[in-house]
């Protein structure tokens, strides 16, 4: 690893950014349209949406730069972003009146092919090899 | 009988060859292979079944095959997916390893599935 990359960046790190990018993209893109076109059938699920589609922008920032400081929010957006898809999954199960199946963490992001599941998953998995490796230096 | 200009088969084929170019460049990423002519190619293909696919969701309503669901919904589909082999390809000329092919690969997959939900939008709304 050389010393100017960011080490949440170097190897397999890319693709992850590389999937992170397309699902800020996809779940901002989407919200927008959304709260725009829609906002008052579920206020709650289309803004929450849009908070999803931030969060992915964060993560994806905060893999790409350096330092210490950018793998914190990188750890705090992920763990934002799995306690995310947990809640608002069980919720729209249970509430689909308040968070309808068409927003990005709806029944565990099953829309999105259960990407927003297991992103947070790999990317926390790769957060901890990161430190690990940095660690042992 | 109403034309469709969204056309289905096309939509098929775009589908079929998005995940076909996505996983080879998944699974030779993952061996090893750098970024090549193929890859590339096979990106860049992806890409070009876009714009063709630009072109027909331009001129379709005036010949009578009109959405079924939000256009201006898929019209964001269809934009945003146009960014992106071009963006992956962009990554993957610049750097030249392994995990480029991956991405490129991932681009490809994310054509595939952004193709066929603007196709749900185009052919089956049933809000």
């Amino acid at each position: 690893m050389t010393s100017k990359d960011s080490s949440t960046a170097a190897g397999i790190g890319r693709v992850l950014i590389a999937v992170y990018a397309v699902m800020a993209l996809g779940a901002t893109a989407r919200s927008l349209f959304q709260i725009a076109t829609k906002f008052n059938e579920a206020p709650v699920a289309y803004l929450l949406s849009a908070l999803a589609g931030v969060v992915y922008i964060v993560a994806t920032v905060a893999l790409i730069r350096a330092g210490q400081r950018w793998f914190m929010v990188a750890v705090v957006a992920i763990v934002f972003e799995l306690v995310g898809v947990l809640t608002v999954g069980t919720l729209s199960l249970v509430d689909a009146v308040l968070f309808p199946a068409d927003t990005v963490w709806s029944s565990f992001g099953a829309g999105y092919l259960f990407i927003p599941l297991a992103l947070p998953v790999l990317g926390l998995f790769w957060l901890y090899r990161v430190h690990k490796s940095q660690e042992s230096r | 009988m109403v034309r469709r200009t969204m056309v289905e088969w096309f939509v098929w084929v775009q589908v079929i060859i998005a995940v076909l170019a996505g996983t080879a460049a998944i699974i030779v990423g993952f061996a090893g292979v750098k970024p090549n002519d193929y890859t590339l190619g096979a990106t860049l293909l992806v890409e070009a079944m876009l714009l063709v696919q630009l072109v027909m969701a331009i001129i379709a309503p005036f010949v009578g095959n009109v959405a079924t669901g939000s256009a201006l919904e898929f019209w964001i589909y269809l934009v945003s997916a146009i960014l992106i082999p071009p963006a992956a390809v962009m990554w993957g000329l610049i750097e030249r390893n392994r995990w480029s092919s991956v991405v490129l690969g991932v681009a490809c997959l994310s054509i595939a599935v952004m193709v066929y939900r603007m196709s749900q939008i185009w052919f089956v709304q049933l809000a």
